[in-house]
């Protein structure tokens, strides 16, 4: 395989894997969570690196899940002490635990490569470079696997909770009076978009996880009702993003994850635009045909 | 200075829509002045949508709303608007005094009246409804029935020839349900014009002289004495109607239908 | 101890950069009131993200990296993110939350797409991407600092003179409609000076901080006060603390960047006025609790009350 296709492969996986969760972030208003979730990830992977010593162990993966957790608890915490609203309280949280990654790392970190650049922009182009091999075979670049792994674990959790996710989405209430733990799958979601974020890092880097996450859900979300045809049509928008936007890379010689991130916005540009019911267009032809209706009764 | 010959207010044609369907469709009526005019129907009728019209908050996709025969442009000055209790955060820190005085915001920046001015017109309208001790109280610790009649005392700072008020009645204790209908009396005494959303049908003869019925089209219009027949609330509320016609009959009001 | 302070008073790179930190604390620590009261904390987050696209471009043009004309670009593109998000959110099912996200996010991927071409560019002098996502607060001279002041004056003057009209823009946006006030244009204006706060603070405090100058402060200040007018002087107050503080503790050892040692002093003073702050605090209302409990049992263990009957309240609702 090329690394030319094997780069696109892995911006559609990740761009797949990204809008998964994205739709019940999207629908559950929790998109600016997955911002700061995607930022104090980076404290986890700190203190993961400094267990560790080791850039590539699964116990980063540990360390930025249990941030992720952690992040979503503070919110919380602060937030039921009733003295802060929800989003004062998300901006109050993701700034200190990232301050302490940032002096964590230029005070005790400063000799090894921790990159925060590599961290926040990604290297799309070098992903292929960096290959998993078991028992001696090549089995195609890490972050490939890491992506395929990534959107079946968010499959299978969609998937299997589906109803559980759909009711809590649409009426937290009537999901605890059934039985169902709305708060534990609170949770098990933000876990899992910590997961999908620290794994999509290396290809994208952390803040444009943030686009692939919420843009093409948004784009779906004016162009259907119907939630398992949202998610269908999230994945659609950000494979297309992924590879609309490396092949503006390439074109540019540009960055491809900022690319990635530009198109997924372009996408929904147009969706606002020329979406048959909701987009701009259909609003103003339908105000002037209803204003037409009045005048000819 | 405020013509006396034409309608306090005059909604021709109507039809306001925010998506696909229409939330208003074609509505046309006129109100006298010196009228209280209750505006009823079901959820979804388009109640808030209508006086947010009247109010110029919303623009319709046709007709037009007139007020003392120009448009509410022209007329600001004439109306007073009392928001649903709802609809602002009650943890923001100011006190009952501080709101009441932004009834008496014209103009922008620096020029405006006096302070102490504003103070005056202030208490004297907190005094009105009865919450001058409660003055420097912060909003938060106002029951739902002060937090109402600050905002209704914010409403009178604005000395308005039209009063709009949504859903005043909601959630609020006896003292101030009383409290309100005295304020609406004085009011209609002075010669205002005064239009509540309304929900509670049982009430509707006895605090109000017009009614609306209103869902999504004006379904009747004038005296409760002459419009506010089970006919017509059977046509507003549809098959619901046998639920919400029981009060009338179990409470036996002295003045059915007047 | 004398010695020490006497060391941090005259060098001037400690004095210039905690004089910059004041001026940003006391500029954001007030404009973050209005973003907090109305509900828009995440607001400066996204803005400052989205400042971006607007410094590369910037760069791109001129050449430049004079504060001032960053500072433009930086503006320009805060506020067009903030035109796009008012658009989206006006004439959409979408709600702010997700806007902001996308916004955010979107406007800093095209910021990185300009600034990967701008590094390619011979005249590059490396606009690195690290001075904007941490600050750069060392390399703050007199001149930015009197930039800032001016600035930070204009938009003080401006919050005096339109007091009364932002307060009720903060309370009752639609009410002031009905009034007759632009609220429209006050909410522009209002978000346009939050622009420039951001753009300001980028260079000392980078995109990621931001967002806490303005949340922080203002946070922190709401737990001492119900009036609005203290709650604003309040914050500006912490702002300015913290931003020396910070600054200071920061220039002391070596290694620690000054933006994430001015946010964690922020947050501290939040953390005490969520403990300590009478009548509002955590501390206070544990009090509260504790006595009415004892007041209670106390007056069961008399007799004086019969548990089970519920007390009627006429003033509740």
């Amino acid at each position: 395989m090329s690394v030319q296709i094997e780069v696109q492969l892995i911006a559609v996986v990740i761009a797949a894997a990204c809008a998964i969760p994205g739709v019940f972030l999207v629908l559950r208003r929790m998109a600016m969570m997955s911002d700061a979730i995607s930022h104090t990830v980076l404290f986890g992977i700190v203190i993961g690196f400094f267990i560790t010593q080791d850039l590539g162990s699964p116990w980063l993966f540990v360390g930025a899940v249990l941030t992720g957790v952690l992040t979503v608890s503070l919110v919380e915490l602060l937030n039921r002490t009733q003295l802060v609203k929800q989003d004062a309280a998300i901006g109050l949280v993701f700034p200190v635990l990232f301050s302490l990654a940032v002096i964590l790392i230029s005070t005790f970190a400063g000799n090894i490569h921790l990159d925060t650049d590599a961290v926040i922009m990604g290297e799309l182009a070098y992903a292929p470079f960096d290959r998993v091999v078991w028992f001696g075979v090549d089995m195609g670049p890490r972050a490939l696997v890491v992506g395929i792994a990534l959107v079946l674990l968010n499959l299978a959790f969609v998937t299997l909770l589906y109803k559980e996710l759909k009711l809590a989405t649409f009426d937290a209430g009537l999901a605890a009076a059934a039985g169902f733990v709305p708060g534990l799958l609170h949770y098990a979601l933000m876990g899992l978009v910590s997961v999908t974020a620290v794994g999509a890092f290396d290809a994208v880097g952390s803040i444009l996880v943030v686009a692939l996450m919420i843009a093409p859900p948004s784009a779906a979300y004016l162009l259907t009702d119907r939630l398992p045809r949202m998610i269908g049509l999230s994945v659609l928008i950000g494979a297309g993003s992924g590879i609309a936007g490396y092949w503006l890379a390439r074109w540019l010689d540009v960055s491809i994850a900022g690319s990635m991130a530009t198109m997924s916005g372009v996408f929904f540009a147009l969706v606002l635009l020329f979406a048959p019911e909701r987009g701009l267009v259909a609003q103003a032809r339908r105000r002037r045909t209803l204003a037409h209706a009045r005048v000819q009764t | 200075m405020i013509p006396r010959d034409v309608p306090a207010i005059d909604v021709t044609h109507v039809t306001v829509a925010y998506r696909e369907k229409p939330v208003l469709w074609n509505v046309d009526f006129t109100v006298p002045a010196g009228v209280l005019l209750a505006i009823v129907g079901p959820n979804g009728a388009g109640k808030t949508t209508l006086i947010k019209a009247i109010l110029g908050l919303v623009r319709p996709a046709a007709g037009q709303v007139l007020l003392y025969g120009k448009p509410y442009r022209e007329q600001r000055r004439l109306v007073a608007y009392v928001p649903q209790r709802g609809s602002v955060d009650w943890d923001f820190p100011t006190n009952a005094l501080d709101v009441v005085m932004m009834g008496a915001l014209w103009g922008i920046g620096l020029v405006s009246p006096a302070w102490s001015r504003e103070r005056d017109m202030a208490l004297e309208a907190l005094d009105k409804v009865k919450m001058t001790d409660f003055a420097e109280r912060q909003i938060s610790q106002l029951s739902g029935g002060q937090q109402q009649r600050v905002f209704l005392a914010r409403a009178l700072v604005q000395d308005a020839e039209i009063y709009v008020m949504d859903e005043p009645f909601q959630g609020v204790d006896a003292t101030t349900e009383r409290a309100i209908i005295t304020l609406l009396r004085e009011l209609r005494a002075q010669g205002k014009t005064v239009v509540v959303v309304h929900h509670d049908l049982s009430t509707v003869p006895a605090y109000f002289d017009w009614v609306t019925l209103l869902n999504v089209e004006r379904i009747a219009h004038g005296p409760v004495a002459d419009v506010f027949t089970e006919q017509h609330l059977r046509r507003t509320y549809g098959g619901n109607i046998a639920l919400l016609t029981q009060p009338f009959h179990a409470e036996e009001r002295s003045q059915p239908y007047v | 101890m004398f010695d020490l302070i006497h060391t941090l008073l005259s060098s001037y790179t400690i004095r210039t950069v905690a004089l910059g930190a004041a001026v940003l604390g006391v500029l954001s620590g007030t404009l973050g009131c209005y973003a907090v009261l109305r509900r828009q904390a995440l607001l400066g987050d996204a803005l400052s993200h989205a400042a971006l696209p607007g410094i590369a471009l910037a760069f791109l043009f001129t050449g430049l990296r004079e504060l001032s004309v960053l500072l433009l670009g930086a503006t320009v593109a805060g506020w067009a993110a903030a035109l796009v998000m008012m658009l989206v959110v006006n004439h959409t099912r979408l709600k702010e939350d997700t806007v902001l996200g996308m916004v955010l996010s979107v406007f800093f991927g095209f910021g990185l797409v300009l600034l990967s071409f701008a590094q390619k560019q011979p005249t590059a002098a490396q606009a690195g991407l690290d001075a904007f996502l941490f600050g750069q607060a060392a390399s703050i001279v007199e001149r930015d600092v009197l930039t800032m002041a001016v600035i930070a004056a204009v938009a003080l003057g401006l919050m005096v003179l339109f007091w009364k009209e932002w307060k009720l823009l903060s309370f009752d946006p639609q009410y002031g409609n009905t009034l007759g006030l632009p609220m429209r244009w006050l909410d522009i204006g209002l978000t346009s000076l939050i622009v420039v706060a951001i753009a300001i603070g980028l260079q000392m405090v980078g995109v990621v901080l931001m967002s806490a100058m303005l949340v922080a402060p203002a946070v922190a200040a709401r737990q001492w006060t119900d009036r609005l007018g203290l709650m604003v002087v309040l914050a500006g107050g912490f702002g300015a603390l913290s931003g020396v503080i910070g600054a200071v503790i920061s220039s002391l050892a070596r290694g620690l960047s000054t933006g994430p040692v001015i946010v964690l002093t922020v947050s501290l003073f939040v953390v005490a006025s969520l403990v300590f702050a009478p009548n509002r605090g955590l501390l206070w209302k544990w009090w509260r609790h504790q006595r009415n409990r004892e007041r209670l049992q106390g007056a069961v263990q008399r007799g004086e009350l019969v548990l089970g009957v519920p007390a009627l309240d006429e003033t509740g609702s």
